[in-house]
């Protein structure tokens, strides 16, 4: 379960997120969209206990992100946006790595790394260098990771982008399935990217949530007639124009 | 635990990088030459005094270049993001990262050992000073592995990490040198400071237990140090 109360972070003068609620229930797969430079990033790296809100409180299946951060991360499952991962190890060495690092017991640890590979579909390139993989592959070796140990939450940073249209059904069909037994958080700046595999949307603009619910719930929001496209929904909830990144 | 996880990752990151395999071909070119140049001059001495030299000033450029992945790496990669985010102290983080250098530096301390093998072949070398410089040679080492480490910890570029970290270790290996301009406690302080003059009293033999503790504190310093570098990434 992620919970987040009233959470605002301030990078000097710039206000990145202000005064930000909504929570994530586990078995629940929630959108979090909005234009580059809404917030997004810098709300999640608060879940993932990078850096602590200048007010609020976030919580990581009842454990405060500051004060209970081993707690927390223990429970946690992040995939930051750049994918981040050792180019020199094979797949099966990252995975089993990460998953000692995240304490999953020794006796355990070879069948579960072996589960996730096969469950995030790179049986192949199992022994490969991650280093050799293609972008799609990367991503999924990506999410291996953040699920690795089991995690309550699961925080995914821009997970499909970059992706072909065949992949980001794939990867729609792998989050939904992580999504049974976690509380799964993942961001787009697309809104139909999370309109199909998501059951709730978090609208985040200019640091503020501003619409939080089921696609109907929002496009209600937004005041337009269901059935609306998409792309009218977000840019009645966001407004159009570039921003920079905080 | 996770110290030795983290501490076996990256020797075996060294082990698979070309970057490694550079520094130590470097380092045994340049300790190599001056051994041969050492045992070539008329009337040899059967010591390891001349190459131990060689090893204390390439460190002084090598432990920055060896060093300088570790954090700012992975700081500009983002996979720092995810050993933070992970249940891991700082101090495991550090410490982890700060074992597993040191074990490549004992890697090519001892290939040296080769060279003093050589002595003992071809000579009677004095058992006693060859221990106590290569323990001064150790401890020397792993203090300007922890100069490079918090240097590497500051910034997402490697290239500033380094030449911050050579900065700091030139600036540590002249101080001494100053000293006779001065006068008083600060003459003092100026000898005793520099990472050369604690040095010298071993490669001749002499343990002193004050220059141990002196490399054990710039060492303890430059890791506590760290920690500080990567907890207040938290709270930018």
């Amino acid at each position: 379960m992620i919970e987040v109360e009233n959470v605002s972070k301030r990078y000097g003068d710039a206000e990145a997120v202000r005064d930000v609620s909504f929570r994530v229930d586990t078995g629940e797969v929630v959108g979090f969209v909005g234009p580059n430079g809404a917030g997004k990033t810098t709300t999640m790296k608060v879940l993932a206990c990078l850096m602590p809100p200048t007010a609020g409180i976030a919580r990581i299946a009842g454990f405060d992100t500051v004060d209970h951060s081993a707690d927390a991360r223990r429970r946690l499952g992040y995939l930051p946006e750049s994918v981040p991962l050792y180019t020199d190890m094979t797949v099966r060495q990252y995975l089993s790595y990460m998953a000692a690092l995240r304490d999953v017991p020794k006796a355990r640890r070879a069948e579960r790394v072996s589960e996730v590979i096969a469950a995030v579909g790179t049986e192949e390139y199992a022994d490969r260098r991650i280093g050799t993989l293609s972008k799609g592959f990367r991503q999924r070796v990506g999410i291996g990771q953040a699920v690795i140990h089991e995690p309550a939450v699961v925080i995914l940073d821009e997970p499909t982008s970059g992706l072909d249209p065949a992949q980001r059904i794939e990867m729609r069909s792998l989050i939904t399935n992580i999504g049974r037994e976690h509380a799964v958080l993942l961001s787009s700046h697309i809104l139909s990217e999370v309109a199909l595999g998501c059951d709730r949307i978090v609208v985040i603009d200019r640091g503020r949530v501003v619409a939080d619910g089921t696609l109907p719930e929002i496009t209600a929001a937004a005041g337009l007639a269901e059935g609306s496209s998409t792309e009218s929904v977000f840019l009645a909830l966001t407004g159009t124009g570039e921003r920079a990144e905080p | 635990m996770k110290t030795f996880l983290i501490a076996r990752r990256e020797a075996l990151a060294y082990l698979t990088s070309p970057g490694a395999y550079d520094i130590v071909f470097v380092f045994t070119a340049i300790t190599g030459y001056l051994f041969i140049d050492g045992i070539s001059r008329p009337f040899p001495e059967a010591t390891v005094n001349r190459y131990v030299g060689s090893i204390t000033f390439s460190m002084v450029f090598l432990a920055p270049a060896l060093t300088m992945r570790l954090f700012a790496e992975e700081r500009r990669l983002g996979t720092l993001d995810l050993l933070l985010s992970s249940p891991v102290s700082d101090w495991q983080v550090v410490l982890g990262k700060y074992l597993g250098v040191l074990s490549l530096y004992a890697l090519m301390l001892l290939a040296t050992v080769f060279y003093a093998a050589l002595l003992y072949w071809f000579g009677t070398p004095d058992s006693g000073p060859v221990a106590s410089a290569y323990l001064g040679l150790f401890l020397y080492g792993a203090a300007a592995l922890a100069v490079g480490l918090w240097t590497s910890s500051l910034t997402a570029n490697q290239t500033v990490a380094a030449i911050l970290g050579v900065g700091i270790l030139v600036l540590l290996s002249i101080t001494q040198l100053a000293a006779p301009a001065t006068g008083g406690w600060v003459a003092t302080v100026l000898e005793e400071a520099s990472l050369v003059t604690r040095f010298s009293d071993m490669r001749q033999g002499v343990v002193d237990i004050s220059d141990v503790v002196y490399y054990l504190s710039v060492i303890t310093l430059f890791l506590f140090l760290s920690v500080r570098s990567v907890e207040s990434k938290r709270w930018v």
